[in-house]
């Protein structure tokens, strides 16, 4: 890599370093504001921002293959399939 | 085009001078090995041995089922049986057998390669799988479980007095070497392939591994999880799954079957590949719909997923849940049925060559379609309303385990013998003990299907008198499957040291795992094979790269 | 500083270097997808139960010090940080940075299950944690009882990975040390960071369902 994509990478890091610190002290003061019951989605989107953040650029899924994007999207959305079935279950009872 | 004698020649077929069974010698050169081919063998050994435990669990709790009256064991004692043969069977014989077996032998055969992707984790599967044993195994010494297979909770966190904790560490330890296997079949299936082998000129049985590798690594997690919160459950009385203490039985229920049943699709799939690699061969022809089969293999894999709430039916799930989870179970027997089309396709009109891997093929489709037709009659809530909990259910999932699964992997056995061990086995004996296990398995079964319906519950010592006599029926039956099993295990030794040599390719079978040598070096290629052919090319040469 | 590098190793089954990069990276991501099922199913259930019982739920998650809480995942976030930057070293050929990078990690790992044992021990100190001892008198102690379950089960096995991983940055430095990667080979390092990162996040996940309900 040459120094100015090097350089460029490291500025990056500090970015997103930067952003997910600002993200977390903004959920945590969200947390306290009265939001309804937008509370919980807030704090579940803002925590999304930060997880994709992590997983964009710190795991590098910006410079990956599309099958490793693919593989690391499968556990997620494999996740999400079985709240979603298991919750049927208990919000129809 | 060769077409295979009579009687399969052992032609001047002496194995190579070095090949992966005689480059070294001694018990570190087999414990510390990487090769895939070695770590086959070193499952085919460990899984053997949970097989004939599990089967005396069987042959003990039989006997028990000759007479109405729980008279030779007691009430727990018979419970830590079933548990016994439920456990081992399933996370010690099943699940591993043909992936770890025959998987672990052919996959990097099979597309060309020198090894699995992660040698190392291949051999610390098989370490894993050793050692979740031996905890299963002592607690199972120690005084055993009396909670079933299934840890149905609370009676598994809370009440029972059994060993619980000791048996759900190992079932959670052997988990990992399950995860493990599949992880490594996956990134070799993707990524090691030969030149010229893609996708769509896969063998079936690659395509059916593949598949059940997501499986195992998609749901094996789960269980463990499941595990772990029982097992937390019990020693710091947590109350997660305890009514008293504002917990959710059921709750265990869905972590459990998430993985659960997609599992029950780790021991078919392998099976299905099995099938589909025999049926060509001792057809001369090509597959029939080989695009349907390598897809539906992916597509039981993903909507065995969407099902699990069918084992839930009677345990107080929203009705509007089962409904969906009935409607879903009905659709995935579909890619299962044209699977079964298909074998079928292939055989009509083909020019069928009576081996005994064809008759554990034909065994399979037969078997395998009663259980399969077994289990839309259960995902039907009505009826399993009435069968749940009843010898209908041991019976359906017999049929797909033991007259689909192990036939399977006994068909496999037979047909990649010459390969593992340049040796060919008895024609004679294996027919027979075939024909005695068909015979002992429709015995043990069929009667249960009627049991369950005319109400016999599941997991009791003691039955009402009127059933003892399709009681009988069915231990008789078990006591000829046990020798049935038995059979194969003296001839396949015999074989070792007195069958005859066996040559390449004594099957004159397509595929690359048939142009190497028997047994096949280390390395698996003399060269690295390139690939030109699409599979099962029944119709032309094998082209060697 | 002479920069030492390592040989690009290249294990007998693979072809050549670009495939064993790209079979590890699809291992390592199988293997965290196998992860994420694991810790799902406690998110499962801990989805179930707050669900059920949103009262109990959100009076015993004000039992959480929300500060210290606030401060792990600040110094979590700071620990993938020096993580990517050693993974950066590794690539870069600097053996010095790798080491000094993978080091800060490892200390913001420990301070970070440090806070958590402090946390652990007031819980102890507050009867909360759950089985004979456990009292609640702000909503119905059973149901309260459960969120404090899920709460140990959750964050315990978090920071059980979390001293996995800290072994592995302890091997993984001592390795940097004796100079076995370089811009041509720095696979593993780069291994360890995915597992690292994704520790950190799943608590990205953790820290908003445990510490932040019903705040307000």
């Amino acid at each position: 890599m040459d120094s100015h994509a090097a350089a460029a990478q490291r500025k990056t890091y500090f970015l997103v370093f930067g952003a997910l610190l600002v993200l977390t002290l903004t959920t945590t003061g969200v947390a306290f504001i009265n939001l309804g019951p937008l509370n919980t989605p807030v704090a579940l989107a803002i925590a999304m921002i930060k997880a994709a953040l992590v997983m964009i650029y710190f795991m590098h899924l910006r410079h990956s293959t599309f099958l490793t994007r693919v593989f690391a999207g499968a556990g997620l959305i494999w996740l999400l399939h079985f709240i979603i079935f298991t919750m049927s279950d208990y919000l129809t009872r | 085009m060769s077409v295979v004698a009579e009687r399969t020649v052992a032609s001047q077929a002496r194995p190579p001078r070095r090949h992966y069974l005689n480059v070294n010698y001694g018990v570190r050169s087999w414990l510390l090995t990487v090769d895939h081919k070695r770590i086959a063998l070193l499952y085919l050994v460990s899984i053997t041995l949970f097989f004939f435990l599990g089967g005396a669990a069987a042959v003990l709790f039989r006997l028990e089922l000759l007479t109405p009256r729980a008279d030779l064991f007691e009430a727990e004692t018979y419970n830590k049986l079933f548990t016994l043969h439920g456990l081992v069977m399933i996370f010690f014989f099943l699940i591993p057998s043909i992936p770890a077996v025959l998987g672990n032998f052919l996959v990097p055969l099979m597309i060309g390669a020198r090894d699995l992707a992660f040698p190392k984790l291949n051999l610390l599967s098989w370490y894993v799988f050793i050692i979740g044993g031996l905890f299963t195994l002592t607690a199972a010494i120690m005084g055993g479980v009396d909670t079933g297979w299934t840890f149905y909770t609370p009676y598994s966190s809370t009440y029972s007095n059994s060993y619980v904790a000791l048996t759900v560490t190992g079932a959670f330890i052997t988990g990992f070497s399950s995860i493990l296997t599949g992880l490594n079949f996956i990134v070799t299936i993707h990524k090691m392939r030969a030149p010229g082998m893609t996708w769509l000129r896969l063998p079936l049985f690659i395509w059916s591994h593949y598949a059940t590798s997501l499986i195992m690594v998609l749901g094996t997690p789960v269980l463990a999880i499941s595990l772990v919160l029982v097992a937390l459950e019990r020693l710091f009385q947590l109350g997660i799954f305890d009514p008293r203490l504002g917990g959710d039985p059921v709750l265990f229920q869905h972590l459990f079957w998430f993985y659960s049943h997609p599992a029950v699709y780790i021991m078919i799939l392998p099976a299905m590949g099995v099938v589909s690699e025999i049926v060509p061969c001792f057809s001369r022809k090509r597959i029939f719909g080989y695009t349907f089969i390598a897809f539906s293999s992916i597509a039981i894999a993903v909507l065995g997923f969407f099902v699990w709430g069918h084992h839930l039916f009677v345990s107080s799930q929203s009705v509007y849940a089962g409904l969906v989870f009935s409607f879903l179970s009905m659709l995935v027997a579909i890619p299962s049925a044209i699977k079964v089309f298909n074998w079928t396709a292939t055989l009509y009109k083909g020019s069928i060559v009576y081996r005994t891997p064809l008759f554990y093929a034909l065994g399979f489709i037969g078997l395998f379609t009663i259980g399969g037709l077994t289990g839309i009659f259960v995902a039907t809530l009505p009826i399993d309303v009435h069968v749940h909990d009843t010898y209908f259910i041991v019976a359906h999932f017999h049929y797909i385990m033991v007259g689909g699964a192990i036939m399977g992997y006994l068909g496999g056995l037979h047909f990649w013998w010459p390969k593992i061990t340049g040796r060919l086995y008895p024609e004679g004996w294996a027919r027979f003990s075939a024909l005695i296990i068909f015979v002992g398995f429709n015995l043990t079964f069929f009667p249960q299907f009627i049991l369950g319906y005319l109400g016999m519950p599941r997991r009791y010592a003691a039955y009402p008198d009127e059933f003892q006599v399709l009681n009988v029926m069915s231990s008789a039956g078990a006591s000829i499957l046990g020798i049935g099993y038995l059979i194969p295990l003296i001839y396949f030794f015999w074989s070792m040291r007195y069958g005859p040599y066996a040559g390449a390719n004594p099957w004159d079978a397509r595929g690359l795992e048939w142009t190497t040598a028997s047994p096949p070096p280390t390395d698996n290629f003399e060269y690295k094979p390139q690939v030109s052919q699409s599979a099962y090319a029944y119709d032309e040469e094998q082209k060697v790269g | 500083m002479a920069e030492i590098h390592g040989t690009a190793a290249l294990a007998h089954q693979f072809d050549d270097p670009e495939q064993q990069v790209e079979a590890s990276t699809l291992g390592m991501w199988t293997f965290l997808a196998t992860e994420i099922l694991f810790f799902g199913g406690m998110f499962v259930a801990y989805i179930v139960y707050r669900m059920s019982y949103p009262q109990a739920f959100a009076a015993a998650s004000h039992h959480l010090d929300i500060i210290l809480g606030t401060i792990n995942t600040g110094v979590l976030i700071g620990s993938s940080l020096t993580m990517v930057l050693a993974v950066y070293s590794a690539q870069m050929g600097r053996r010095r940075g790798q080491i000094l990078f993978l080091a800060a990690t490892l200390v913001l790992g420990l301070i970070f299950l440090s806070i958590k044992g402090v946390e652990y021990q007031h819980k102890f100190h507050e009867h909360l944690v759950p089985g004979a001892g456990f009292q609640f008198i702000d909503a119905d102690p059973r149901h309260a009882a459960i969120f404090f379950s899920l709460y140990f089960a959750m964050t315990g096995m978090h920071a059980f990975h979390m001293v996995i991983g800290a072994g592995l940055i302890i091997w993984m430095a001592r390795r940097a040390w004796r100079g076995e990667f370089s811009p041509a080979y720095y696979t593993p390092v780069e291994m360890l960071g995915l597992y690292w990162h994704f520790v950190d996040v799943v608590w990205i996940f953790l820290f908003p369902l445990l510490y932040l309900i019903g705040r307000h």
